[in-house]
């Protein structure tokens, strides 16, 4: 009796399952009719390959289905669809950094290492090597870079020259002349930078590297508990706390910090070049006129910013639709596009364009300047690389949050180190 | 997943004997449909439950009981309760979040009754433009939680906010807000007070408007005033009612996510400050991706729930007794 019931529940589960698929086939529908289903995080990057779209499919003849979110909201979308093996993707951008590993060690990137190279006129050896690096997994390329970005020093001239100050080129110095400044004007903070746990560790990244620290040291083991990086933060959260904005809130990313500094508030901004259009376009900030760029202030390790790639396109393993989200991928990332992108103030990541004046025709000279400078001694990642990620980063954000609030740096990098490590050997088993 | 099982056994026994029978198909059908009518009629709930409340909360448990982690397709481990033992003893993240969940749900459910039972005993009487005042009271109502975030965050923003603005006219300094630590979490009790304040105040309406009048009446005849009439006819009388408001409310508040997230993001902020369970548990599979651990969190917050509810449900049954 019991087993009987059993089948005959079997059976209504496979017609059941059956059924299921029938209404989520609509891969094979879309491979038909030539359509390539593409995921694109909100970015000018987007914007501007979004116009083009049209000419791509004038020249392939195929359709493209476009959705587009918010970062949060995009990595949560993967989560859910990668996590069921869903083939309703076949181009996604994604963060090599954030999610890179994540995702490649639970197969959900296709191995593009023989495209990338099956085409020498698209020309992979054209990518400057850190994003290469930072889109292989294993010695598999996983992934197409299309933006990069290094912190630079965003700086009010106006303040600079009303205070008789020069553009720092030391950390010391940025702090004597916020110092100066918070002090001249009541009202504006010397210095301003996200202060949110998470949020703040790819910008503390920088100021970590140039006193000389890292979050892991050559053995892979945690290293934010050395005495250059208690250093690091202790200066990072100590600029904040002593020169930032009145009630600092410790829950600030980049739009909150942004708009502190485009609204007149601040002097000095520490942030991803990327960004830059939002401090100097008219239509977004107060000060637009008023803004100027430089390489990060040197430390006692030198200047040694971040210069990574933030995001990256690749294909859904999952998709039925591979060689499509290929065609897309290749026409997205060709030299003209990367050019046209980077004229809109989006850096990319190939080196003929960053060769070719009309590349950085389109940028502040002095932001140009910095980039360039940046691309030489930048290191070519902005936080832990790990598999967990998001996790990682609460770890090592933890003392940067304790020293803005004035509390101990030095207790908190030894706690976060302990921390950190019981995390690294998590991800080893 | 029992039920489910059964029901669909019983159709299917049916259906064999009547194709054994040889006359006329349709006839048979008709006549196995009657004989089965009171599956057949339940059917479609019964499967609405299974695949929406019954599955999910089956693999939800399963999958507490596994080390999954990563990707939900990884091959993964049975440990037993390892998860459950892992997260009962916890004290950094799990038990302050189940301390914020209950004191959120309680202040914000003491305030919104308190409230609620003033503003609906102020509405209860007509009055001239009474209809404005009761739209205006509900607008809070109708709007979506995660705008409500978003203005609220602006409107305490440390710096430009319009509370601090206000406050610094009256010579008050600025305060944190929703950025301090220790400030954070009454600031978000406070939203859902004025979110949800009103939804207590249509409930509690209702119940006033179905009350009858007599006792009211024979009290004001005896000499009771406004206050003994409340507290000892009216109060009494609402009982039921009042303690639907606070089941319904009370789910609705341990459960809040929406304006937690907008207001303080993933974590609920640097500091932890208004991590909730239900905060915590999101955190643990979207940020984390450890969907074992994050199972046996929600299993945890489901028991509290029913464990809440049942309480409530048995006050409620001494009440109408």
């Amino acid at each position: 009796m019991k087993r009987r019931s059993i089948v005959k529940y079997a059976a209504v589960a496979a017609a059941l399952s059956l059924g299921l698929t029938a209404c989520g086939s609509g891969g094979g529908d879309a491979k038909a009719a030539g359509t390539v289903r593409v995921t694109l995080a909100n970015h000018v990057w987007t914007e501007g390959i979004k116009a083009a779209i049209p000419e791509f499919e004038k020249a392939t003849g195929l359709k493209v289905e476009l959705t587009q979110l918010g970062e949060d909201q995009l990595s949560d979308q993967y989560n859910v669809k990668l996590n069921a093996g869903s083939d309703e993707i076949d181009v996604m951008m994604y963060r090599p950094l954030q999610e890179g590993k994540a995702f490649a060690k639970n197969g959900y990137l296709a191995d593009l290492t023989s495209k990338v190279s099956a085409d020498a006129n698209w020309d992979w050896k054209d990518y400057q090597e850190g994003p290469v690096k930072a889109s292989t997994v294993d010695g598999k390329v996983v992934g197409v870079p299309i933006i990069t970005e290094r912190e630079v020093l965003y700086y009010r001239k106006d303040l600079l020259q009303a205070a008789g100050v020069q553009v720092p080129k030391t950390m010391d110095e940025l702090e004597a002349a916020a110092k100066k400044i918070a002090a001249a004007n009541p009202d504006t903070a010397g210095f301003v930078a996200r202060t949110a746990k998470s949020a703040a560790v790819t910008q503390f990244s920088s100021f970590l590297y140039s006193f000389g620290g890292d979050f892991t040291d050559a053995d892979g083991k945690s290293a934010v508990g050395s005495d250059a990086a208690k250093k690091a933060y202790s200066f990072y959260g100590g600029l904040i706390k002593n020169y930032g904005p009145k009630n600092v809130s410790t829950d600030m990313s980049w739009p909150e910090a942004m708009a502190i500094f485009t609204q007149g508030k601040a002097a000095f901004y520490t942030e991803a070049d990327s960004l830059y259009k939002n401090a100097t376009d008219p239509a977004k900030s107060k000060v637009a006129d008023k803004v100027g760029f430089a390489a990060l202030p040197a430390g006692p390790a030198g200047s040694k910013p971040y210069n990574i790639p933030s995001w990256g396109l690749a294909v859904n393993n999952a998709s039925g639709n591979q060689d499509n989200a290929w065609k897309f991928i290749q026409w997205a990332t060709s030299k003209d596009r990367t050019l046209a992108a980077q004229k809109a103030g989006v850096p990319g990541p190939r080196a003929s364009v960053w060769a070719d004046p009309a590349g950085t025709s389109t940028y502040p000279k002095d932001l140009a300047e910095a980039i360039a400078t940046s691309a030489k001694n930048g290191v070519g990642h902005d936080r832990p690389q790990v598999i967990t990620v998001g996790k990682a980063r609460e770890i090592v954000g933890e003392p940067i949050v304790a020293s803005i609030t004035g509390a101990d740096a030095s207790s908190a990098a030894d706690s976060a180190n302990e921390a950190f490590q019981k995390f690294l050997d998590s991800e080893k088993k | 997943m029992s039920v489910l099982n059964t029901s669909r056994g019983d159709t299917r026994r049916g259906a064999g004997r009547g194709a054994a029978r040889p006359p006329v198909p349709r006839k048979s059908f008709s006549a196995w449909a009657n004989r089965h009518r009171k599956w057949l009629f339940a059917a479609p709930a019964m499967i609405f439950v299974g695949v929406l409340i019954v599955f999910p909360l089956a693999w939800t448990l399963y999958l507490s009981l596994t080390d999954s982690q990563g990707s939900v397709r990884a091959a993964t481990e049975f440990i037993g309760l390892e998860n459950y033992v892992t997260v009962l003893s916890d004290v950094e993240r799990f038990w302050p979040a189940v301390g914020r969940t209950l004191s959120f749900t309680g202040v914000a459910l003491a305030c919104e009754v308190v409230l609620g039972m003033g503003i609906a005993l102020l509405l209860w009487r007509p009055f001239r433009g009474e209809k404005w005042v009761r739209v205006a009271i509900l607008l809070p109502l109708v709007a979506t939680p995660v705008a409500v975030g978003m203005m609220w965050r602006l409107i305490f923003d440390p710096n430009i906010g319009f509370v601090n603005q206000l406050l610094g006219m009256i010579g008050i300094p600025p305060q944190p807000w929703l950025s301090g630590q220790d400030t954070a979490l009454g600031t978000t009790i406070f939203m859902d007070i004025w979110q949800w304040t009103p939804m207590v105040v249509l409930i509690l309406l209702a119940g006033l408007t179905s009350l009858s009048e007599e006792p009211d009446e024979a009290a004001r005849m005896d000499g009771a005033n406004a206050f003994q009439r409340f507290f000892f006819i009216t109060l009494p009388l609402m009982m039921p009612t009042v303690i639907v408001a606070i089941l319904l409310r009370g789910i609705d508040a341990l459960k809040t996510f929406d304006i937690l997230y907008a207001t303080k993001g993933k974590g609920g902020g640097s500091f932890h400050e208004v991590e909730t369970l239900n905060v915590y548990a999101y955190g643990l599979s979207f940020d984390y991706n450890q969907y074992g651990l994050s199972s046996a969190v929600l299993i945890l917050f489901f028991m509290i729930i029913i464990g809440t509810m049942w309480l409530l449900t048995m006050r409620k049954k001494a009440v109408s007794k």
